[in-house]
């Protein structure tokens, strides 16, 4: 069938989308409407001594303006960090307290402080305006480096030094002893860029009370509808679950940084109880810059030892992670078990041990985005291999052919165990797409135009579907990590698919209709999936860490199972046939070597008709599942990356970009390949344009495209696409997860590539153009004075 | 956005007498930097008079020896324009690349003079032109009207109807977009004209738009891209923030100055 | 407040709007079109881009007052009835986009372009023209594709 599992369908959702009739959050208006504005810190640091809001409240329009003592003093609780990383000693995490509203300390500008609710948007921002708070100015410090050193502000009681955890992997000792044995060590520095997720739709929430009912409904843009209700229930104490609807509708792209739920959400939850009415907000850019939780801030040192055949021996990794004002809900995840246990890479390493410090800063906080401590691994490992190879002056490679894990399954010495993959057939797919042999003539072209050409490459493994739950329990995470599905057959055999999976832009309901297409040969047209409702779709997790596929689809697959096993016991009684005759292909039910057959619509009244049913079977065609994994999926691939700089201006253009990934089996080519587009701009924009840059003073610089860089298309080449295929042996599907590996296996291999058209190594991200030009100089400066 | 009042003008005096029974009112072009601004709220107006409806700010034409291009003209007009490509293609290039394809339909040229913006493109050509400025009261030469940052020898209430260019025998123009903002962040204009070689440089200098002498005097000698790009360019006046250091701005104009006096041919 | 009035997608329309009302607001609130989208304060992203009288601009910084008396198409009147536009078909066929969000100003920037362009685009000036337009999501690959297979199908039929 042409629809099912490998077809390059065209997507259902699109219909809606390319006409404007998506439903986004702030498309919608709730009968008498009113808007909430938030005044917030100008200071990244500050005791706040008073606030005044009796002007504000005399303004026209306003209906309440709220502060944070309020807030607490109704219970509203504290926001949490829902995964708990100790210290190596043993100390649980320092987490300071962060409530929705400040209510004593302000720790990064645009702390929110005050919530004030009007008639309308500008009545709102206007009274913002009003509201006067003195603050007793604080110094700030925003570099996690600085943080941790003897005087250095301090932000939170809890957290003595501002270190919230000192933590690590690994065995230190045989680390230490392999790379002092080593034949070949090699260290290096490194700095992985701070990052503003930027989802084109910006944060939205509209939060409604029926105080008959004491019933609240939140639309909000979420990747996690559930989780959300979980923890706006069980930990802010805004509503009991069952008294709380949340709603996320078309949401325009999330990144990771919709994972999370924000003072906003909670305090309109709270102003909507307050006011007895409906309240929305939707952030601006600016607000979304100052707000939406950053991704990455990492500073690390690295050094690792190879034997004189140049295997590796050892690597050790020392990080500093800046997490910002405040814990977020996966922060203490993502620069320990989503970071240090990929930093084996693709590569055999008996031994590494790492060790990772997380640190309070006045800052917006950090937590997961794309990859979401992935790209911090694979950027590390990636440029200390090449690093490695050009200082050892052997070809990179051959040093990564000679140290591939090339039996599965592999147990790294931290914590991941490989379940299967091919390196060597995507490295050479991807060395032959990209003509790697033949840089040597492009170069020496590029060179007759005045111009420098390089070439780098990045093997990057990452880690998708995390899992199982007990696994990710027993190492602190606070949620489970299954997913569920419901398949509800109708009467006239069309199927609606319940999914604890959010699409916010990854086409679910095309592929998710793709897997019914493939089992029972119904036309994708008759399959509905539904997601986003808390009261339409059971509990379920979300989408984030590329799980939709591997998880997801999971659940779905084994809630067909079962629905394919009762019609098959259907199907038999009422052709009275054997149950293991039945074959379910093209939307028809026969017996195998007959001519007798039955529609499956036929198949599925009978079920609710009831009439003639398997002695003692329930009535009905409806079954749900919850899927838990068995393990972690191992997508991985080689990505190429060839640059050509103009040494006049130190501008990079990417000329080719070549990636080949394992993703396992593949639902729908199409959106798969969109997913690492997309990814691999990401991963671009982190290596070359995208840098979110605070002041001394906790100002932050890049609040608006105006100074943070956006990859535009003209900044971005048509890219080479290829696969691989290694199924995944965990899962009833065999799928991986695409939808991250872009933006975890690209910015290595980009500075890999411009570091070797420029002669110099020394290259931080994002490599700008005056970054470029300046290194080039310095190392035709070196030169000539050699 | 703060409470405005909108008044759209017919003609020129009704926009300077609807300007001055305003209370703080700013007259509106194409609204492509003051809509942003007040939206941010930076700024509130009492008031804005919208220009865009005056006959007298519109046309381009020709003498022969000069190009006329009324205030309210388009950045996507000037860059489509026949008489423009033809007369100083330089400039339909110029204008062809200002902001995006949106803002080239609504921006105009008495707005970004107007608004002196230090990393605008048009304050370049203007000044390495040495274009006249008519105004509802007077002509200024371009010499005398770039004032530094933001600022022009405009007097409030006073309305630019349109600006001349004089035909240079070539011309070219090089930009270095900010990455993220895709200003300039050093455009250069190189003009060979009756009075010799003019060079203006934007988005690079503390002052905005200014003429790089040296550039001048060494193009009278050689006009050649090698002998723009060999003057020395001092850092110490030139912009120094995030995406450039003032050294790598200087480095930039030269690179600029010898593509434009390349593109000028 | 001013009255104002315009047709937008082929109905004459009117309505009451404070002066500072942006255009897009108008289109939004006003007449509840919600397909025009806002993902910036700066005028960069591109999500608002509606055609005014013809041409391709941004609603989020021209005022509603200034389009009074003009002919406004939005994402919603791009298309002929049920018939796509031969654009929105491409951004289908062709996977040009996932969340959807700078869809439509991307769809009404590329209707534009390729009108001014005459169908005849390349994949250079196609990434040129989309300065003005952001997305997140698909790294523009399919974007361009889009655009090129929509031009290259409307130059024929032309």
């Amino acid at each position: 069938m042409s629809e099912g599992i490998g077809a390059r369908v065209t997507r259902k959702e699109d219909k809606r989308f390319i006409t404007g009739h998506g439903r986004y959050t702030d498309d919608i208006v709730e009968q008498n409407q009113t808007y909430a504005a938030f005044v917030r810190s100008p200071h990244a640091h500050a005791e706040i001594l008073s606030i005044d809001r009796d002007a504000a409240k005399a303004m026209p329009g306003v209906i309440d303006v709220l502060d944070g003592k309020q807030l607490t003093g109704d219970g509203i609780g504290n926001i949490i960090c829902g995964w708990t990383v100790n210290s190596k000693d043993g100390t649980p995490m320092a987490m300071g307290a962060w409530s929705a509203l400040a209510t004593q300390y302000v720790r990064y500008v645009g702390d929110a402080v005050v919530i004030v609710v009007a008639e309308t948007q500008d009545q709102a921002r206007e009274a913002a305006e009003a509201v006067v708070i003195d603050y007793k100015e604080l110094p700030a410090v925003v570099s996690a480096v600085e943080a941790l050193q003897d005087g250095a502000p301090q932000l939170h009681p809890e957290a003595p030094n501002n270190q919230i955890f000192d933590w690590e992997i690994g065995d230190e000792a045989p680390t230490d002893e392999a790379i002092a044995g080593a034949a070949h060590v090699v260290e290096m520095d490194f700095t992985n860029n701070r990052l503003s997720p930027n989802p084109m739709e910006p944060r939205s929430a509209i939060a409604t009370y029926n105080a008959i009912e004491e019933h609240y409904t939140l639309y909000t843009t979420s990747q996690n509808p559930h989780v959300a209700r979980l923890i706006l229930s069980a930990f802010y104490q805004v509503a009991p679950e069952h008294k709380l609807r949340v709603i996320a509708p078309d949401v325009g792209g999330g990144f990771g940084s919709k994972i999370y739920v924000y003072p906003e959400e909670i305090a309109c939850l709270w102003a909507s109880m307050k006011t007895n009415g409906s309240v929305k907000w939707t952030s601006d850019r600016t607000e979304a810059f100052l707000t939406d939780a950053h991704g990455r801030d990492h500073v690390s040192t690295a050094k690792i030892g190879f034997d004189k055949d140049y295997k590796i021996v050892g690597l050790k990794v020392d990080t500093i992670a800046n997490l910002g004002a405040y814990m977020s809900l996966f922060s203490s995840a993502t620069p320990t078990y989503l970071y240090a246990t990929l930093l084996s890479g693709q590569y055999n390493i008996a031994n590494i041990h790492a060790n990772v410090c997380t640190v309070y800063t006045n800052t917006v906080p950090v937590d997961a985005y794309r990859g979401a401590g992935r790209p911090e691994a694979s950027f590390l490992i990636e440029r200390l291999i090449e690093t490695s190879a050009r200082q050892l002056g052997i070809s990179p490679v051959e040093l990564r052919r000679k140290n591939f894990v090339t039996e599965f399954p592999h147990q790294t010495p931290v914590i991941m165990a490989y379940d299967t993959g091919d390196f060597e057939a995507h490295l050479s797919d991807a060395m032959k797409a990209a003509d790697w042999d033949g840089i040597a003539a492009r170069k020496a072209e590029a060179e007759s135009r005045g111009k420098l050409r390089g070439i780098g490459m990045s093997c990057y493994i990452e880690a998708c579907g995390i899992a199982p739950s007990a696994a990710v329990g027993s190492l602190g995470a606070g949620v489970g990590l299954w997913e569920s599905a419901e398949v509800r057959v109708n009467p006239v055999g069309t199927i609606e698919i319940l999914t604890g999976s959010h699409s916010h832009g990854q086409g679910h309901e095309t592929t998710f209709a793709q897997l019914v297409c493939d089992r029972f040969g119904l036309p994708i047209d008759n399959v509905q999936v539904i997601h986003g409702d808390t009261d339409k779709v059971q509990f379920g997790m979300g989408t984030y860490g590329s799980r939709s596929g591997a998880v997801g689809m999971s659940a779905i697959a084994k809630a067909l199972d079962k629905v394919e096993a009762k019609a098959k016991k259907i199907a038999a009684h009422l052709m009275e046939a054997d149950e293991g005759d039945i074959v379910i292909e093209n939307g028809e039910v026969k017996v195998a070597g007959t001519d007798k057959v039955l529609g499956w619509h036929e198949v599925c009244l009978a079920a609710y008709m009831a009439h003639n049913l398997p002695e003692g079977m329930e009535p009905g065609l409806k079954e749900g599942a919850f899927y838990d994994p068995a393990n972690f999926t191992f997508p991985s691939g080689t990505y190429i990356c060839e640059v050509e700089v103009d040494p006049e201006t130190g501008t990079t253009d990417i000329v080719q970009f070549t990636a080949v990934d394992d993703f396992g089996v593949i639902i729908n080519p199409m959106i798969v390949e969109g997913q690492v587009h997309g990814g691999l701009a990401q991963g671009i924009g982190q290596a070359m344009l995208e840098h979110a840059i605070y002041d001394d003073n906790g100002q932050l610089l890049t609040a608006s495209y105006m100074d943070y860089c956006m990859p535009r298309a003209d900044n971005l080449p048509s890219f080479t696409i290829g696969h691989t295929t290694t199924a995944c042996p965990s899962n009833p599907l065999g799928i991986k997860g695409c939808g991250e590996a872009g933006a975890i296996g690209s910015p290595p291999a980009i500075i890999n590539a411009i570091t070797d058209a420029i002669g110099n190594n020394n290259l931080s991200m994002p490599a700008t153009p005056q970054k470029v030009w300046a290194a080039y100089n310095a190392a035709s400066t070196k030169q000539a004075a050699e | 956005m703060y409470e405005t009042k909108y008044h759209k003008a017919g003609s020129l005096d009704n926009a300077t007498s609807l300007m001055g029974s305003a209370d703080d009112g700013k007259y509106l072009g194409g609204g492509m930097t003051l809509i942003p601004t007040m939206k941010q709220r930076l700024a509130a107006p009492s008031d804005l008079v919208d220009l865009g409806g005056i006959a007298d700010l519109q046309g381009i034409s020709t003498d022969g020896s000069t190009l006329t291009i009324g205030a309210g003209v388009t950045h996507a007009e000037v860059a489509g324009s026949s008489d423009v490509q033809g007369a100083i293609p330089a400039l339909a290039a110029l204008a062809s690349h200002i902001g995006d394809p949106h803002v080239r339909n609504c921006g105009t040229l008495g707005g970004s003079i107007a608004n002196n913006d230090p990393a605008a493109d048009y304050p370049a050509a203007v000044l390495a032109l040495g274009a006249t400025i008519k105004t509802n009261s007077r002509e200024i030469t371009a010499g005398d009207f770039f004032n530094g940052m933001f600022e022009t020898s405009l007097s409030d209430d006073e309305i630019i109807v349109s600006v001349s260019f004089p035909i240079p025998e070539k011309a070219g123009y090089a930009k270095f977009p900010n990455p993220a903002s895709r200003y300039a962040m050093a455009g250069v204009f190189a003009a060979s004209t009756s009075d010799g070689p003019r060079v203006a440089v934007t988005g690079a200098g503390q002052d905005g738009v200014y003429r790089e002498d040296a550039m001048e005097a060494a193009l009278s000698a050689d006009w050649s891209p090698a002998a723009a790009s060999g003057v020395d360019v001092s850092a110490d006046d030139l912009m120094s923030d995030i995406h450039g250091t003032s050294d790598y701005r200087a480095n930039l104009v030269k690179v600029m100055a010898g593509r434009a006096v390349e593109a000028a041919g | 407040m001013t009255t104002i009035n315009m047709t937008v997608n082929g109905k004459a329309v009117s309505g009451e709007v404070e002066d500072r009302t942006l255009l897009v607001e108008f289109i939004r609130e006003g007449l509840r079109l919600t397909g025009t989208h806002v993902g910036c304060d700066t005028s960069q992203c591109g999500a608002c881009v509606v055609h005014v009288d013809g041409k391709a601009i941004k609603s989020c910084t021209m005022l509603a007052v200034q389009a009074d008396g003009t002919n406004v198409v939005t994402i919603e009147g791009l298309a002929n009835g049920a018939d796509l536009h031969p654009v929105q078909a491409a951004f289908k066929e062709n996977h040009g986009l996932q969340c959807g969000f700078c869809t439509p100003g991307m769809i009404m920037s590329a209707a534009d372009m390729i009108e001014r362009y005459d169908g005849k685009l390349d994949e250079a000036t196609i990434r040129a023209e989309l300065e003005g337009n952001i997305c997140r999501c698909t790294g523009y690959h399919n974007i361009v594709k889009s655009i090129q297979a929509a031009a290259d199908e409307m130059s024929k039929s032309a």
